[in-house]
């Protein structure tokens, strides 16, 4: 086991393991997505408040969720590179940044689509998910911000990576002092039904459509890797017999 | 620096010689204390100048405008909290110290406050008072300030062993430290505002203590890993 | 098929959300793809460099 984690950590395997593993994230990921859209869109009973609308759940949350998982793979990968000295675990970290950054920024163009109808304006403070999603978008920012900043790759891992685990322990305090914000004026929240109080009819699309966009997730970010992996290995030997060889296109 | 003795000094000793250090030079620069808190009053007589001076909308945003107000100030104030130790070499000889580098960290933060935090509390009330805010209120925005630019100073100075020596630091500092600082913000400027209403203040009171105090244990090793980082 | 367009009236903002997320995991994947190809061509162009100057 080791010896497998041992093997993955060096940049040459890891890059052609990748290569094999990102059509099995695809193509689950493809199918599970188109299910849950059709489903989502036309099959699910229209909701009792919201109509239509409220279809829009089978976007908005995924998003949500995936801008969180991000910061997770971010946060962890960016601690275990630090902590282990491990190189590809800081590629890692610097792919899924901004990723996450887009599935956060998604998140807020769907949630603020869906207000419109709902609460009769493009944008809701008293929602506290829409709120806690801005400010992690702003982490997001700073952390690809700090990055740039710095010239030096090891270095910008490292202090990358104190930030990352800065804002995670900061993440739940965020989300919960933006709950105790909206709850002192009643504040209207977007998804209405979180758990399993929802029909079936309408919760598989939507469990579809997180796993699915998980699996894309997962398949983008090891083609960010990939790339990551390529640049801050381009000097070495096998870079250059790889790229020489194959004629590697990608 | 000596200090007559044979043996290193200890960690008390280390400890307070950062921050008699600090406050030393913070001394014999005024205007490192003086202009954060000028920028302070400033912000906050910006807010009447531009949204008006209707005494009604004032009191309901007093809390809120201090506390952004004191947000920006001590943002303003942890630009230099490294800044000429990095450039004059001090920063070194912090990292090569005997004693543990959190602990000089927190030594610097400490002293940080003290120079910038602590006045802004004391000066608070005279800026609350163009606000219209009753005594009670006045009473807890300074607690609430009290433990806001602790945990600012203990956050900010993570922000600041980030970003030392980095070209256009100074933006990206506030960009860091913003985002991370709102739950301060947030139970900071409500709390003040439950008090202006007559609601409970215990439970925002509570959270920014417990805040502080998770701050004070962790941040200063964050600051430390953060400055041997940048000094590389 | 105009019912199924028409949302129940919410048309604009289903069909936009749906559209939107589309469009952002297309850029995404552009960008993959893009960002491979270029550090790809940067190192071809770097070995030949240094080739022509042996």
């Amino acid at each position: 086991m080791w010896k497998f984690l041992h093997k993955l950590a060096s940049p040459p395997h890891f890059y052609d393991l990748s290569a094999k593993i990102i059509p099995w994230f695809i193509v689950p990921g493809a199918i599970l997505v188109i299910y849950g859209t059709i489903a989502g869109l036309f099959y699910a009973p229209p909701d009792y408040q919201q109509g239509d609308a409220f279809r829009i759940i089978y976007v908005h949350v995924p998003a949500a969720y995936l801008s969180m998982l991000a910061y997770t793979v971010m946060a962890v990968s960016a601690g275990i590179g630090l902590i282990w000295r491990i190189k590809l675990s800081h590629a890692v970290a610097a792919g899924a940044a901004p990723l996450g950054a887009w599935f956060t920024f998604l998140a807020l163009i769907t949630g603020s689509i869906w207000g419109r109808p709902m609460w009769g304006t493009w944008w809701e403070w008293g929602d506290p998910r829409l709120t806690s999603e801005l400010i992690m978008l702003f982490l997001y920012f700073g952390y690809m911000a700090l990055r740039a900043a710095i010239d030096d790759t090891a270095k910008a891992d490292k202090a990358s990576a104190v930030l990352a685990l800065v804002g995670a322990v900061n993440i739940p305090i965020i989300h919960f002092s933006v709950e105790w914000w909206s709850s002192l004026h009643q504040g209207a929240t977007l998804v209405r039904a979180d758990g399993p109080a929802m029909p079936t009819e309408m919760l598989y699309p939507l469990l579809a459509m997180i796993l699915g966009f998980s699996f894309i997730f997962g398949a983008l970010l090891l083609g960010r890797v990939r790339s990551e992996v390529l640049f801050r290995e381009r000097r070495s030997r096998w870079v250059r017999s790889l790229v020489l060889s194959s004629g590697e296109q990608g | 620096m000596t200090n007559g003795e044979n043996a290193t000094p200890g960690l008390w000793q280390g400890f307070v010689a950062v921050i008699r250090r600090d406050l030393l030079l913070a001394w014999k620069r005024p205007g490192d204390i003086l202009n954060p808190l000028f920028f302070f009053a400033m912000v906050c007589t910006l807010f009447p100048l531009a949204v008006g001076p209707s005494s009604e909308q004032l009191s309901l945003s007093g809390p809120g405008i201090v506390w952004v107000a004191a947000l920006l100030a001590t943002l303003l104030s942890l630009n230099s909290l490294f800044l000429s130790d990095f450039e004059d070499g001090s920063l070194d000889q912090l990292i090569l110290s005997p004693q543990p580098l959190p602990l000089l960290a927190l030594g610097k933060t400490v002293a940080h406050w003290l120079s910038a935090g602590l006045p802004l509390v004391l000066v608070s009330p005279l800026v609350a008072v163009t606000f219209h805010m009753p005594g009670r209120t006045v009473g807890v925005m300074m607690l609430t300030l009290t433990f806001g630019t602790m945990s600012l100073s203990l956050l900010g100075a993570i922000g600041a062993a980030l970003t030392v020596g980095l070209h256009r630091g100074t933006a990206l500092l506030s960009l860091l430290i913003l985002p991370l600082a709102m739950p301060v913000l947030i139970f900071g400027a409500r709390t003040v505002a439950l008090a202006a209403a007559d609601d409970a203040v215990s439970a925002g009171i509570y959270f920014l203590c417990a805040y502080c105090i998770l701050a004070l244990s962790l941040a200063p090793f964050a600051t430390a890993a953060a400055l041997k980082i940048s000094n590389e | 098929m105009m019912e199924v367009l028409a949302m129940g009236g919410y048309g604009v903002y289903v069909w936009s959300s749906f559209g939107l997320t589309l469009i952002v995991v297309i850029i995404c994947v552009v960008q993959v793809k893009r960002r491979h190809r270029q550090v790809v061509s940067d190192i071809k162009t770097r070995l030949r460099a240094m080739e022509a100057d042996q």
